[in-house]
């Protein structure tokens, strides 16, 4: 009878027997996806190790080695490339190294922000209701009426309008950010909205009111704990939405500057060389974008199916 | 209904007047408009008369005033980059905009609703779960991607059809079309496809929800023991009852198909009012993107109320319940 331990399983433990790590690991679909999403964005992280080239220092550039087919040397300098070059010179598997850094970075900052401003003003709208509730509620409503990524056109276009002229190139990818971080924070507020309503009238938020702890102290040490679910779900899905929205910005030419391509700027880069047979230089960036919306789709739709009870 | 009816309209001239404070507050704020007008060589006293013809010097709610004024009569100034009135461009370009909608939008519905059919009735079959599998990815795929392999397939490899522009165009006085002619036509298959193929998926996958909730009902069991004929079940008894849902949803798409718009318009070139958006943003051109944004706010409320009005139209279920609970 001595085997049977009364001590609590460690943390570890505890996390590999939950449900949802379970169902992670009987989802051939979810791992392959987070084993994608994993090698991407340590790519992302460590594309200045990884790299084989700098393909931003003008130093290291050479002419010479510009439209490079794939896996072969450069008929004049002998140069190698996996993924051949642009017409500038540069490695496109550098590019891509750095690119998917800034597409990553933005659509990770995005989801951020959104999540953070739609926590909290869900929150608010559903603990404080009243005429609050109704400005927040009905502000989400009207911005629902268009699409976010006009929405993030127009606030990217304003913003642009009021940066100094000298401070666009830097300011571009902050100005991304903002501007996809706003078009997407109704999803977070309308849900957290509807899970605080239901969870204000719960005995423990009685009591935390009884013993008199602030509104603010109830809505984020109380109330937040018990509605982050369905916030993390939807992190999951923005976050593709977040990078393909990036892309599609940089694309049209209203986001990512040239001089700091994101996968968007590549593709608008590597698109006016399709007819001339330079493909590679579209092709690879492209390929990248898709591998990496899908993979975060899919976890996203796994995640969604494994936290939802009803679906068990 | 008829008190639905105006808090309805009501808040669309609500969320209209919001739009507008938003289109004002661009004016107004982003970058000054005197600035914008006058030339290098001006004096103070120019800028002076010009404020004060513009009405800069009143208050902040007169200003809004006569700039509602303005819009509702179409009058947004001048373009900074053309020169020219704004109203002048958007009318130009909004029938190439308009076309491309269009035809999109029946692609959407149409291949939507016979591929949702499909596969709720061949729900195990092979070529139906291919279909599945492949909208997945087609959710995924953003859709300027879409524009660029059909671009380097049909124009590229095959040189079949036309990357961009409009092809031919004939003026119909107020209105140029691309209908009449085979390389208006050619040139608008292309971007009529990448337009709504996103939509299409939406438009599938939702019709087969619904048809295959349908089929569960018990009238459908009732009508299959009558002996009823399994063709006239599927598009007589059940298509009608998944029809709701569907036009409320592409309803709504309409409004993204324009919106959306503006990223098939800059793959292929296309000269509507979505290229000429995207341009004004990359140069700061604020009378173009707030009289962009006045228009398609006006075709988005105004959508959304048509698509609420057709609720009643074709579901009595709602107008019974309406007369019963008052």
């Amino acid at each position: 009878m001595s085997d049977i331990s009364t001590k609590p399983p460690s943390r570890m433990r505890s996390i590999w027997d939950s449900d949802l790590a379970y169902s992670f690991r009987r989802s051939p679909v979810a791992l392959v996806s987070a084993l994608v999403v994993l090698v991407l964005v340590l790519c992302a992280v460590f594309a200045a190790f990884l790299a084989p080239h700098d393909p931003f220092n003008p130093a290291t550039l050479n002419l010479m080695n510009g439209f490079t087919p794939p896996n072969t040397n450069n008929a004049f300098t002998g140069d190698y490339f996996v993924l051949g070059t642009d017409d500038q010179g540069r490695d496109v598997l550098s590019t891509i190294l750095y690119g998917m850094r800034i597409s990553l970075f933005v659509g990770f900052a995005a989801v951020l922000l959104a999540m953070i401003l739609g926590v909290f003003l869900g929150l608010l709208a559903g603990y404080a209701g009243g005429w609050t509730d109704t400005v927040i509620m009905r502000v989400a409503d009207v911005q629902l009426t268009f699409p976010a990524i006009l929405v993030a056109m127009l606030i990217f276009g304003i913003a642009k309008g009021i940066t100094p002229p000298e401070y666009r190139d830097q300011m571009a990818i902050w100005v991304l950010v903002l501007a996809i971080g706003l078009s997407d924070w109704v999803q977070f507020a309308r849900v957290v909205r509807g899970a605080t309503l239901v969870e204000k009238n719960k005995e423990y938020v009685q009591a935390a009111k009884l013993i008199g702890r602030s509104p603010l102290a109830i809505m984020i040490k109380h109330i937040l704990p018990n509605v982050l679910n369905p916030v993390l779900v939807i992190a999951t899905i923005s976050l593709a939405l977040a990078i393909i929205a990036e892309a599609t910005l940089s694309f049209l030419g209203v986001g990512a500057p040239p001089t700091k391509p994101s996968l968007g700027t590549l593709i608008r880069i590597g698109q006016e060389f399709m007819f001339s047979g330079e493909w590679w230089i579209l092709f690879f960036p492209a390929a990248t974008l898709l591998a990496l919306a899908l993979s975060i789709n899919l976890l996203g739709d796994w995640l969604r199916d494994a936290l939802n009870p009803r679906l068990r | 209904m008829l008190a639905y009816m105006i808090r309805r309209v009501f808040q669309s001239v609500i969320v209209l007047l919001v739009v507008g404070l938003v289109a004002f507050s661009m004016f107004r704020f982003v970058g000054d408009p005197v600035d914008n007008m006058l030339g290098q060589e001006r004096t103070q006293a120019d800028i002076e008369r010009l404020r004060e013809q513009l009405g800069l010097d009143e208050n902040f709610v007169v200003q809004y005033w006569r700039f509602l004024e303005q819009a509702v009569q179409g009058n947004f100034g001048l373009s900074y980059r053309q020169g020219r009135p704004v109203a002048d461009i958007l009318v130009e370009r909004l029938p190439a905009t308009l076309e491309l909608a269009l035809v999109s939008g029946l692609i959407a519905l149409i291949g939507g609703i016979a591929l949702g059919i499909f596969t709720a009735i061949r729900k195990r079959g092979i070529a139906a779960n291919l279909i599945m599998t492949g909208s997945l990815i087609g959710v995924s795929l953003p859709t300027f991607l879409i524009g660029i392999v059909l671009i380097y397939v049909f124009s590229v490899e095959l040189g079949w059809l036309p990357s961009f522009g409009r092809g031919e165009v004939t003026d119909l006085g107020w209105w140029t079309t691309g209908f009449l002619t085979v390389s208006g036509l050619k040139a608008l298959i292309l971007p009529a496809i990448t337009l709504g193929l996103y939509q299409m998926t939406l438009i599938m996958r939702l019709v087969r929800t619904e048809m295959l909730e349908v089929l569960r009902m018990d009238y459908i069991r009732f009508a299959r023991a009558r002996g009823i004929r399994q063709r006239s079940i599927h598009f007589r008894h059940a298509l009608k009852n998944t029809l709701v849902p569907v036009i409320t949803i592409t309803g709504l798409q309409l409004g993204s198909i324009i919106a959306f718009a503006i990223i098939t318009e800059t793959v292929f070139q296309w000269p509507g009012v979505g290229l000429l958006f995207i341009n004004a943003v990359q140069f700061v051109d604020i009378p173009v993107m707030a009289a962009y944004l006045m228009m398609i706010s006006v075709m988005f409320v105004g959508i959304n109320l048509i698509v609420d009005m057709l609720y009643f139209a074709i579901d009595p279920r709602l107008r019974v319940d309406r007369k019963g609970g008052h």
